[in-house]
């Protein structure tokens, strides 16, 4: 199932933090090669992971990682901004309505749908909490995936060559892409509104509220 | 519950403002504006200092800390350490203090519904910005789905000029703008259509939205038209 989890709230879930963190030493450290620190307990963070930020999880039945990613809004400090401003010709983005998508992972482990699951959360976040758009900065390789869980960035600046090669891509939040996202995953819509409501509570939920008025 | 008050003219007397009591006022047209029951602004400063102003009754105010309701009021803890707007259905009503809450809330004319807007500022600032309505499920779903992003602008505009107010800062200075931002606000200041902006830029229209996007919050802006007056207004484009 997907959870939605801030950072303050990790220790709720041990378990999943920590496979989560040592799924991102793998994927980026050992896999991908990539200049991370990697504690002692194999873990892998960054400052921003520091910054209270919003992470959307797969969570294995047996309560381990499967995926995830980490959001942040482009009001604060943002990757794109702090570590890659040529990208973005050297003017921040920021708007409460853009938010920053970093560290897209997938354990060893993970069948495709995860990746379709986990990118069906970030529409799920754009649609209940009104975000226009999504920034974030991949590897090359991946405007190729993207479109294969049919939600494409478009990509505004780019810098390094050949493998070396990085992108921003600026994804836009549209009905259609939140249908096809979900098809292409293979989960329903229903489905996913559910996961979302068990992490942020549900507005359709009877409560002392609803009972009211 | 449609805008009576145009927003432009808020932000405006936003610009204007210098004072804490201005603020006040303006919350009051915020309220007007978007035809809610009510709206507050409430902010803790980098000194863990408390304060709010807005149009919930003095009596309602004067007893919340009296009974020292930021304890148990879920939407305090429902949006601190959080950045996501927050609609109050979806806020965990469930325990006694809670429900009992909630309860001298309306009894105050709070009302049934809210939807509150947590900004993270700058050395640990945080604030909320709140409106709160009494009205039914479906007609409080179809505001949020019209206003949420105006009011997400707006909480983060009354922000910005607070922390104007902050001891050592002086008046906000507005980000420069992006030379795509530019030419985009440039190309739109001329009278060209989304789409021709869009394809003189050789961008897509969604590119586009995002540029603008940046620059109207860059502007303080709640719409293209008055981010484009403020530009002009500003000396920041020329046309």
């Amino acid at each position: 199932m997907l959870r939605y989890v801030y950072a303050h709230d990790l220790p709720r879930h041990p378990k999943l933090a920590q496979s989560m963190f040592q799924d991102r030493a793998d994927q980026f450290k050992t896999r991908l090669g990539w200049d991370v620190d990697v504690d002692d307990a194999g873990e892998e963070r960054d400052s921003y992971d520091a910054l209270n930020p919003l992470y959307v999880i797969w969570e294995n039945s047996n309560g381990t990682h499967g995926g995830s990613m980490r959001f942040l809004p482009s009001t604060g400090p943002i990757m794109v901004n702090d570590v890659f401003p040529q990208l973005t010709g050297n003017q921040p983005i920021c708007s409460p309505l853009i938010w920053e998508c970093t560290r897209f992972c997938l354990s060893r482990e993970s069948s495709g749908n995860v990746a379709g699951a986990l990118t069906l959360g970030g529409l799920e976040i754009m649609r209940n909490f009104n975000i226009a758009h999504f920034a974030g900065v991949f590897d090359r390789r991946m405007v190729r995936i993207y479109r294969s869980l049919g939600f494409s960035p478009e990509v505004v600046g780019t810098m390094g060559q050949g493998r070396d090669r990085i992108c921003l891509g600026l994804w836009d939040y549209s009905l259609e892409a939140y249908q096809r996202v979900a098809l292409r995953a293979g989960l329903t819509t229903e489905l996913s509104t559910l996961w979302f409501d068990l992490s942020f509570g549900g507005i359709g939920m009877p409560g002392p509220v609803a009972m009211v008025g | 519950m449609a805008p009576k008050v145009n927003l432009d003219f808020i932000l405006e007397m936003l610009d204007a403002a210098s004072t804490v009591d201005g603020l006040r006022e303006i919350v009051e047209r915020v309220c007007e504006s978007f035809g809610v029951d009510h709206a507050m602004y409430h902010w803790v400063d980098s000194a863990g200092d408390h304060y709010y102003f807005g149009t919930y009754k003095d009596e309602w105010v004067a007893r919340y800390q009296e009974k020292s309701y930021v304890r148990v009021d879920p939407v305090i803890i429902g949006c601190y350490q959080r950045f996501h707007p927050v609609d109050w259905r979806r806020l965990d009503w469930s325990s006694k203090p809670a429900r009992e809450f909630m309860q001298d809330a309306r009894d105050h004319d709070v009302g049934n519904q809210g939807y509150s807007i947590p900004i993270r500022g700058p050395k640990g600032q945080f604030a909320l910005f709140t409106v709160s309505n009494n009205c039914d499920d479906a007609t409080w779903d179809s505001f949020i789905e019209r206003h949420s992003r105006d009011l997400i602008l707006m909480g983060h505009y009354l922000n910005r000029k607070v922390l104007e107010f902050e001891p050592d800062r002086g008046p906000g200075q507005v980000q420069p703008l992006s030379p795509r931002e530019i030419d985009a606000l440039t190309l739109l200041a001329m009278g060209y259509s989304r789409a021709q902006v869009a394809q003189t830029l050789s961008i897509s229209e969604h590119t586009l939205r995002v540029y603008i996007e940046s620059a109207r919050f860059k502007l303080g802006a709640i719409n293209t038209t008055h981010a484009i007056a403020r530009a002009l207004s500003l000396g920041l484009i020329i046309i």
